[in-house]
């Protein structure tokens, strides 16, 4: 590049440097530091407040569970979708567009569509009805059944943000040069294999950027649960909106958001490491 | 990437039309499901929306629309406040627009065109703030907000998307000047125009459609926040705000009729940069 370096460049990015020192620095370092403060001093009480409330080990619990089976699953189904749908020759791209559509739809409006189908007279039930199933409505997502809620949410989950994966792996996808698979395939190699042994280690750094997101995004989970289950299924991020607006204490409402930044940022950092790939391993 | 003996056999039929017929229809059967699983749900909530009180409570239900009528969303629509939120979350996703793009899209072009010190922290910097849950964050801006006369407003909701929707901007709209060669400028340089001209003239037509799709994704991710949204507000509620409020107190078919509103620009938003689509996350996700 001929640029020489001049005052440009800086003057061009200066604005959002400034924004993001104003609206992602500052709010970061206030929120850690409002998790501390207290009447007298810097103490660990909003902590000790957080971790000794009911809702604290459940909503621990529950968002951890619901992250543990909804991100495999939603990979899993997203290399299935991506893999069928790169052996289309017709109506590729609707099939696409289809996929991808829940990647718009807000996590309150899929939490809604969800309910339309689960609540008590709804469409499952009278799916169930018919073939005999049940005798009358049969609610699911009540406090009574705890675990007919969680199936709820993680379908739910995995329908929302399942595009989101697709999108990162297909354009990964894209990027792997076609003469390697048809080099193993000269070989003899069966699509299993072929799929083993190239496409999923060239995936790999999509794959990481698709965990890394997700896996963030799945500890953030709060508008789908209240949607189908109110605060009968505490998540952390509810629970923070809880204290935050309703027992208006904002210091634990920062702990939790503190606490969901600690497992963000510690499960990135597993992924960072666990899935490490060397420049030269890059197709 | 060694294949191992036992896994050598005879050479694979080739792919493609050739596709044994089994293999086709299995395809072709999982695809269909997929596809129905997407679309299923998005088809009963907008039975829900327009099927009004009775359909909500009609046992059992047919799967086929049944006295679906307008009236429901008009009479969601005419619920006071539905229509307020309805405009303040246009108004907060318009802003996040304007404003990612107008600090993205220089950003964008300073990494496309220049290479100068402090480029990969700024890179950095941008990429980090997706390893942090960022709508949580906004908490503590509850305060500063209210001193600022910024809380309760749509503009500063917009304020939290677009620290959500920028480093989408930035990392986009790079690839997209990084894709119209240098040269076209350096061409209207010598032609006598400023750079500051030859942006107008030469790039910008060119990186338009490009931008617009930016500009899109950044509108659906406004106009989808919950989070911030909610904690931002109290009167001058954004529509995701407003649903999450009334969620506990409102009839199902009001929810519904909410679900469908907050739906449907998405779904058009998708369709119209589904090109653009694979381009923005196969960049954003290096």
């Amino acid at each position: 590049m001929p640029a020489r370096t001049s005052w440009i460049p800086y003057a061009l990015i200066a604005p959002s440097v400034a924004f993001l020192g104003a609206l992602f620095l500052v709010p970061l370092v206030q929120t850690i530091w409002l998790s501390f403060a207290t009447a007298d001093g810097l103490t660990l009480a909003n902590y000790e407040r957080m971790t000794g409330d009911l809702n604290f080990s459940l909503a621990v619990r529950n968002t951890f569970l619901l992250t543990l089976v909804v991100v495999p699953i939603q990979v899993a189904l997203a290399l299935a979708m991506a893999t069928m749908v790169s052996k289309l020759e017709k109506g590729r791209d609707l099939a696409l567009w289809i996929l991808t559509i829940p990647l718009g739809i807000s996590d309150l409006a899929a939490g809604l569509a969800w309910l339309a189908l689960l609540q008590n007279t709804g469409y499952l039930n009278s799916a169930l009805y018919a073939l005999g199933l049940i005798s009358g409505p049969v609610g699911w997502l009540s406090q009574e059944t705890p675990w007919s809620l969680f199936a709820a949410i993680v379908l739910a989950e995995i329908w929302r943000a399942t595009a989101i994966v697709l999108v990162i792996l297909i354009a990964g996808l894209q990027l792997i040069p076609k003469e390697f698979a048809e080099a193993a395939e000269i070989f003899g190699a069966k699509p299993w294999t072929r799929f083993r042994k190239i496409t999923l280690p060239l995936l790999k750094p999509s794959l990481q950027s698709a965990l890394i997101l997700r896996t963030v995004l799945a500890f953030e989970v709060f508008a789908v649960v209240y949607a189908l289950g109110g605060r009968n299924f505490p998540v952390l991020a509810g629970e923070a909106y809880t204290w935050q607006n309703e027992n208006q204490n904002y210091g634990v409402a920062a702990a939790y958001a503190v606490l969901i930044m600690g497992i963000s940022l510690a499960a990135t950092a597993v992924y960072l490491r666990v899935l490490k790939t060397r420049p030269e391993q890059l197709p | 990437m060694t294949v191992s003996a036992s896994e050598l056999r005879e050479p694979a039929p080739s792919r493609g039309l050739t596709l044994p017929s089994a293999r086709r229809l299995l395809l072709w059967t999982g695809l269909a499901v997929l596809l129905a699983w997407v679309l299923v749900p998005i088809y009963f909530v907008a039975l829900g929306a327009f099927g009004g009180r009775l359909g909500v409570f009609r046992w059992p239900k047919s799967i086929w629309p049944t006295d679906l009528s307008l009236a429901p969303m008009l009479q969601f629509l005419a619920i006071e406040g539905v229509f307020n939120a309805l405009i303040n979350s246009l108004i907060a996703a318009g802003s996040t627009v304007l404003l990612s793009v107008a600090l993205g899209a220089p950003a964008g072009y300073a990494l496309a065109r220049y290479t100068f010190p402090g480029q990969n922290v700024y890179r950095l910097l941008v990429l980090l703030t997706r390893a942090f849950p960022l709508a949580i964050l906004a908490l503590p801006l509850t305060v500063s907000f209210i001193r600022m006369g910024l809380y309760d407003t749509p503009f500063g909701v917009s304020l939290i998307h677009t620290v959500l929707a920028l480093p989408f901007a930035v990392l986009v709209t790079q690839s997209l000047f990084m894709g119209i060669p240098r040269e076209y400028e350096e061409a209207a340089w010598v032609f006598g125009c400023t750079r500051f001209q030859a942006f107008l003239k030469v790039v910008l037509p060119l990186a338009l459609p490009g931008l617009a799709a930016t500009a899109i994704f950044a509108f659906v991710i406004s106009w989808n926040e919950v989070f911030a949204a909610s904690i931002l507000t109290v009167r001058e509620r954004t529509l995701t705000a407003y649903l999450l409020k009334i969620l506990s107190e409102s009839p199902l078919h009001y929810r519904f009729a909410g679900g469908f509103i907050l739906i449907l620009p998405s779904v058009l938003f998708i369709f119209a940069i589904r090109k653009y689509l694979f381009a923005v996350w196969g960049i954003a996700s290096k």
